[in-house]
Formats: C-alpha cells, structure tokens, sequence
C-alpha cells in the first residue's frame, strides 16, 4: 500500500483548506483578507476545485458545505471552514477551534400559524440527527422525515406537521405563511482543524488563528 | 435484513492478502523484537472475556463493546483492548510475581460502532504494559519505548503529544471549587476538541477578568520545558503542581534518552479523564490522518482486579502504521524446481535440503514440455525474476535426463 498523492501534500509546508461553496465562501474569503492573507478575490466564482495561494502557502480545496468536516476528518484537508449546523449534524472528530461570527443563523423548529399537536408528529429536515436528537431530549416522540431541499414545502403539503431548518431572515418563511416556533441553537461558522495537522503545523495554525480572531474581534 | 452474497462480510472487517501480511508480519517482528530488546515479554489472553468484569473495566464504552451471549446466557465481550485483559492476568496468574511487571503484546481488538474514521471493527495493536511503577522514569520509559517501536516499524516522520490529566483536574478546582457540573462541562468539551464551546463555557461562568483569561489561555500551551514553567505559574493548586512537576521530570528524563525532538507538551491533551490518571500522549505520523499511538498512565485500574497497582503503558495502533510504511522490495529469495516424473525422489529431496538452508522452494512436476510458460522461464535469461502460473522466482532448477547440466 503506499500514500496516495493527496496526503503527501497534505505534509508538505503548505496549509490545506477545506473551504464551502456557495453562501458561506464570499464571507469566509473576505475574512480572511482583512486577516491580511491574500486571498485574491476573482477565484470567487471559480469553477476550479482546487486552488493554489502561494502568496499565503495555502491551498484551497472547495467542497459541499457538509463535507468540509469529512475532508479534515480524514487529514487530506487539514483545517477547514464549515457551519456549527454540519458539525453538530455530522459529528466527526476534528478541532473546533475558532468561531468565525460569519453566516449568522439560527437551528429552528417552524411550523404553520395555527400548529396544534397531532397524534402521529412528522417533522422533515435536512438534518435528522440533530432534530432527533433534539425531540428525544424533550421528550417527544416525534417521526423524523429526511429531505434533502425544499423543506418548507412539507408543512404546506402535510408531509410534515414541523420542519426544523436553519434561519437566517425569516424571509422565506414569511412568504410561505410559516412561523419560527422555537430555536434550537445558533449558527455561525466555524475553523476546524484535523487532530493531525493540529500538532505537526500548529505553528501555522495557530497563526491563521490569531490573525483570524484579530480580524473577527475588529469587525464586532 | 437480505440474505448477504456470498463474497460478503460483515462492516468493519477486513482480508489481508500476501503482500500486506508480509508487510504486517515485518512491523510486528520489528517491534515486538525491539520491545523485547527493552526488557518487555510477550503474553496472549483470549479474544472473549466476560462483560461484568474486562468489559466494564476495560476504556472502551459500552456502547463499542461486541457483546455475545454463551451458551449459559451469560454475556461475553469480544476485547477491546489489551490493557484490561493484562490487567486480569497480573491480578491473577501473575499474582505472586513482584512488581514491576513489564509486558508486550500484538493482537486483534474489537469495536463496535466506531466513530474515528475507518471504522474499523476489528484492528491489530502491538503495545506495552509497565505495571507497579508510579515513577517519571516508568512514564518516560513507555514514551521512549514509543519512539523506538515506531522507528521499528519503519514510521519516517512523528511527533508525540503528552499531557497530565492532574493539570487540569486541579487547575479546575482551583478556579471553581465546588462547581463539579461546570469542571464537567469544561473536561468535556476539551475531550471533544471543541475550543469554541471551552471559550463559551467559559464566558457564561461570570468568573473575574484574571481567571476568565488564564482558563483561556490553556489553550495556547503547548510546546517544549518552557510550557512546565509557564503552567507552574498558572495555578497554586495542589495537584496541579504535582502534575506539572511529574511532567518537568518526564521530559528530563526524556531529554537524558536523547529524544525530546520527538515530542512536545500539550496540556489540553487529555485523554478519558474516568480512564487516564496521570501523563497521557499520543503520537502523530505524517501522512496520516489519525493518531498512530495513544498512551498513559492508568493507576485505578489494577485494582478491579484485584491488586492495586499503578501502570502506564502504550498502544500502537498496528493496522494505521501499514499505511504510512514504505513498501520493501525485499520479498525474499524464491526457487522453482522443475522435474521430470522419474527424477522425483531426487527433485524432492534437493528441495527439501535448499529449504533447510533457508531457501524458499516450489518443486513441481513437469507435466507437458509444451507449457508455453516453463518454455518461457527456460528462457529465461538469469536476471532479475521471472513469472511462472502468477508467482514471481529468482532462481530456475531443471531436474530430469535432458536438464542434468541446467541443475
């Protein structure tokens, strides 16, 4: 068996970063140039799936929000950006390290206006685990429906009687007559590291670290 | 559940083919011969043990555990580890033999459910057990012995982390005395790597500026000695003293083995504090992603057994190590004797005196002179190796009238 390619790299001097796609990047990206790394802007739009910094002797890998924790589970990333949704819905072993205070949401129980309990409670998420888990530590027995998009659709069709999802205006809710019932926790993106990568480049990662929480602490 | 195809097995379970065996078997043989060169004898326990007593003794959580039932109903486990079941034997067979007791094993263990990634269900550990031995040299020989053993294996690149569950216990108490639920809250988000909850936990226990930025700074210690002194100046605390000091003398004796390169203190490296009761570490290959070792001191647990004692001890993750491990070319010499029908007894009996001389041999009969692949190895030009029915040979052996002079 030998090492494939990836890992190598991985413990070269350069950083790997796990970075989403989509809504959170634009908002982590900027993040990190006001902690002054050069992050240039126009790979914004990018298509490419991996990209070199030199200029920060980083390397960018963009994936699916819910597998940036995976990438740096496994070590071929070795510090990542991704929500506290996903880290608490996929629950994998890495660092949490710093809370970034970008992509500010919140984990909520929603229903229609005129909610009262059923007999048989369905609830549909994206996240299962997490609403599960949340249901069971109430006490109510509920049944957990996955979907993967479109979650406020179930309550207007009766596939659900609640849904839990994250929320960021209420906009969406809004316009489909739904209300936000209860919160379950508060979102915000989050630095991860890999357990690996923590102790053989921690003189890096701590750097980005502290670079990162001076810019964070300077925004508030 | 569908009936499984036949090539099926259950998750979590795996084959070895030749070339990884060899390859296990070389790490095993290095580092259970370097582990001997340390004064450590090998033991074996058997796979099941009973619940009520390794299992429940045993770090694993029980809902890791595999559990069967024998034939009385009562439940067995399949080990999780080995440091249990050694502690079993030194409270039972070894009972009268005096401490301290050093000893090594290589073996398979088995979880369930496991959440690191791999999963593996069944995997292989090659480790140590020091027990009766409370002192920093017995700590600082078990990392030591680390080092060597993953240097044994052929592991290129390393660190070690190591910490002190006593650290941070009395730091704890130190700064909320009484509070057990938040100390809690505390240890367990350290376990769980997540620094953001220890901040949060932190802030919402309205405690004065000082001690709010000392438990932040926790944190941020990590490196060489230097970290022993800046820790000695962060709490009065009794144990926590104890512990730093336990340290200092770990890593002088470390320093005097030459190998403090290899390792640096973490003291938010904490192991499973209902386990872990003193120096705990773990250590760290390039090119992986996991911990490839994990290590401490473990002094409650000889007395479930019987005979209170204190013991450290190391497990290297053997099956992790397979990956990082450079390949040797060196597979070994490999003859093919080949022999017409009435030459067996002495086709045969050459082989047997090459294989008494170390040589390893294949003798088969010669059954059609049309087989296009002995023409081929009859060719064959006495370089390197040649390919006969899938297996690779060095050496070529003709036995028979028309070959006297190729034998």
């Amino acid at each position: 068996m030998t090492v494939n390619g990836g890992m190598s790299v991985a413990n070269s001097g350069i950083l790997k970063v796990a970075m989403p796609k989509g809504r959170i990047y634009k908002q982590a990206s900027k993040l990190f140039r006001q902690a002054g790394l050069p992050i240039p802007e126009d790979f914004d739009d990018s298509r490419r799936l991996i990209i070199q910094v030199p200029e920060a002797n980083m390397e960018f890998i963009m994936a699916k929000p819910v597998d940036v924790p995976t990438y740096v589970e496994y070590g071929v990333a070795d510090i990542g950006i991704v929500g506290k949704d996903v880290l608490m819905e996929e629950n994998k072993d890495v660092y949490e390290l710093l809370d970034l205070g970008i992509a500010k949401c919140r984990m909520s129980v929603i229903g229609m206006p005129d909610w009262k309990p059923v007999i048989h409670p369905r609830v549909a998420t994206k996240y299962p685990s997490v609403a599960s888990q949340y249901f069971r530590e109430q006490g109510q027995q509920v049944e957990v429906i996955k979907l993967n998009g479109s979650i406020e659709l179930a309550p207007l069709i009766g596939l659900a009687d609640r849904i839990v999802d994250m929320v960021e205006t209420g906009q969406t809710l809004r316009e489909n007559g739904l209300v936000e019932m209860e919160t379950l926790f508060q979102v915000t993106s989050r630095l991860i590291a890999n357990r690996v990568s923590y102790r053989l480049k921690n003189t890096a990662i701590q750097e980005l670290c502290d670079r990162l929480g001076v810019a964070i602490s300077e925004r508030v | 559940m569908t009936k499984p195809k036949v090539f099926e097995k259950p998750t979590g379970v795996k084959d070895y083919l030749p070339h990884a065996v060899a390859k296990m078997r070389r790490i095993e043989r290095s580092v259970l011969e370097c582990m001997r060169l340390w004064g450590y004898d090998q033991i074996m326990t058997p796979t099941m043990e009973y619940y009520d007593t390794v299992g429940v003794a045993s770090a694993t959580s029980d809902q890791k555990l595999f559990k069967l039932l024998n034939q009385r109903g009562t439940t067995i486990v399949l080990r999780s580890d080995m440091t249990a079941p050694i502690a079993r034997v030194v409270g039972s067979l070894l009972k009268d033999k005096p401490f301290p007791i050093r000893l090594s094993y290589h073996g398979n263990v088995f979880r369930a459910f496991e959440e690191e990634g791999g999963r593996e269900a069944e995997f292989l550990q090659t480790g140590v057990e020091l027990v009766g031995d409370s002192s920093p040299e017995a700590d600082a020989e078990v990392i030591a012995l680390a080092i060597a053993s993953l240097q044994a294996a052929g592991v290129p690149s390393f660190k070690i982390a190591m910490g002190h569950v006593g650290f941070l216990n009395g730091l704890f108490q130190e700064t909320l005395p009484g509070r057990e639920s938040e100390q809690e809250a505390l240890k367990a988000c350290l376990l769980q790597r997540d620094h953001v909850g220890y901040r949060d936990v932190i802030r919402k226990l309205s405690l004065d500026a000082a001690w709010q930025r000392e438990l932040e700074d926790i944190l941020r210690l990590r490196g060489g000695q230097e970290v022993c002194a800046q820790a000695l100046e962060l709490s009065a605390n009794e144990s926590a003293q104890a512990a730093i000091k336990h340290l200092c003398e770990v890593w002088d004796v470390l320093e005097a083995y030459g190998i403090q390169e290899h390792v640096l203190i973490d003291l938010t490296m904490i192991g499973d504090f209902s386990y872990y009761t003193g120096m705990t570490f773990e250590g760290y290959a390039s090119h992986l992603g996991f911990p490839v070792c994990s290590g401490g001191r473990y002094d409650n647990l000889l007395a479930q057994f019987g005979r209170p004692a204190q013991a450290t001890g190391f497990a290297l993750k053997t099956t992790r190590i397979l990956e990082v491990v450079e390949d040797t070319a060196d597979e070994g010499e490999r003859t093919l004797i080949v022999y017409e029908q009435e030459f067996r007894r002495e086709a045969l009996q050459d082989a047997a005196r090459r294989r008494v001389a170390g040589e390893s041999v294949l003798a088969v009969l010669e059954t059609s002179e049309e087989d296009s692949e002995l023409i081929a190895a009859k060719a064959w030009n006495r370089s390197g190796a040649f390919l006969y029915h899938g297996t690779s040979y060095n050496q070529l052996v003709l036995i028979g009238k028309k070959s006297e002079g190729l034998a």
